[in-house]
């Protein structure tokens, strides 16, 4: 075609969801479910990194925190507060389940904005089975906690008795439809901020090669930190929202009536 | 010869066009998400004592009004990578 022939310059190839592809460490076999994976690998310095702040800075246990110490105290009264403030002290029994949660989310959606990682939490498998691991001990600790009575989140009883079925319907839907936007808010946000900076990657590429001393790469560059620096508020902002998010899930598993 | 589209080819602009449009629909997450931020600065400036404790709770409609933008900039994706 004519356009093939006009265009001399350096190609446009921008493939900004290269990076979420899962592949294995070793050699380039199938994945199965046993396969150490760039998954895997994200996950477990994820873990490491958890454990070497909140394990090892509290370790001394000092009276005047040092900085690590301070650092692994603040999250923690934060992830209290915020279990305290939606579900109330009972909701202090379920504190290292949130807490796990939280840390896992923040930490990986942080790690993911290391140049070259791979955030795991893009991967909607993973957040997936977050999603439904609450949604499933939510539901059963319901029931255990209300027996039948849990049902009445569905039934609305300030409503008109004649618009009640139809709430009910409603409700139903929303509440089976929980896992799925729960899992694809935290997936699709990191998705898109990450293709967003790949898609101005490509460009920096571009202009890099075709402006004299490379000096277009200045506008794309700029644009990529102001993108990164916005990253970083979304990341920590989905891991709160997330975690709060069940918390208002686990509120409505213990107070129902509300 | 020319005038001969191949079905691949169709098929690919169809999901491109298919995918732009449902982008769209990102807009109206915008505008949830600017809503519901609009209002509790309007609230809070009224009330800055009352403000602190609702913090929580906009950032719980942010993320409501926002996974449905997210839904739409998912059907994007998948039309325009997973085929």
């Amino acid at each position: 075609m004519a356009a093939d022939e006009i265009a001399t310059g350096p190609k446009l190839k921008i493939e900004p969801m290269e990076q979420f592809v899962v592949s294995p460490i070793f050699g380039d076999g199938p994945v199965n479910w046993y396969t150490p994976t760039n998954v895997t690998l994200w996950l477990f310095i994820a873990i490491v990194s958890i454990v070497l702040l909140m394990v090892l800075t509290t370790r001394g246990r000092a009276i005047v925190p040092t900085r690590g110490q301070s650092i692994a105290e603040v999250i923690y009264s934060f992830v209290r507060g915020m279990i305290v403030d939606i579900t109330g002290e009972g909701g202090l029994k379920y504190f290292p389940y949130i807490m796990t949660l939280f840390l896992v989310i923040l930490f990986t959606n942080v790690l993911g904005l290391v140049p070259y990682s791979f955030t795991v939490t893009s991967q909607i498998a993973v957040t997936g089975l977050l999603a439904m691991a609450v949604f499933i001990s939510v539901t059963v600790l319901g029931f255990v906690k209300n027996g039948t009575k849990f049902l009445k989140i569905f039934w609305i009883t300030e409503a008109p008795l004649a618009l009640r079925p139809i709430l009910a319907l409603i409700e139903v839907i929303s509440y089976f439809v929980r896992p799925v936007s729960h899992s694809i808010r935290l997936a699709g946000n990191m998705m898109a901020g990450h293709a967003v900076i790949k898609v101005f990657a490509g460009f920096a590429a571009v202009l890099a090669a075709g402006t004299p001393l490379g000096i277009g790469l200045i506008a794309p560059v700029g644009a990529i930190m102001a993108v990164i620096g916005l990253e970083v508020l979304v990341v920590v902002i989905q891991a709160y929202v997330f975690t709060i998010l069940t918390c208002v899930y686990l509120n409505d598993a213990l107070h129902p009536g509300h | 010869m020319e005038n001969a589209i191949a079905g691949a080819d169709l098929i690919k602009m169809g999901a491109l066009i298919g995918a732009g449009l449902s982008a769209t629909g990102m807009g109206g997450a915008a505008i949830g998400v600017g809503h519901v931020v609009g209002n509790y600065l309007s609230g809070a400036l009224r009330n800055p004592a009352a403000a602190g404790g609702q913090t929580a709770t906009m950032f719980i409609g942010i993320a409501f009004a926002e996974a449905l933008g997210i839904f739409s900039f998912l059907i994007a994706l998948l039309l325009m990578y997973a085929q």
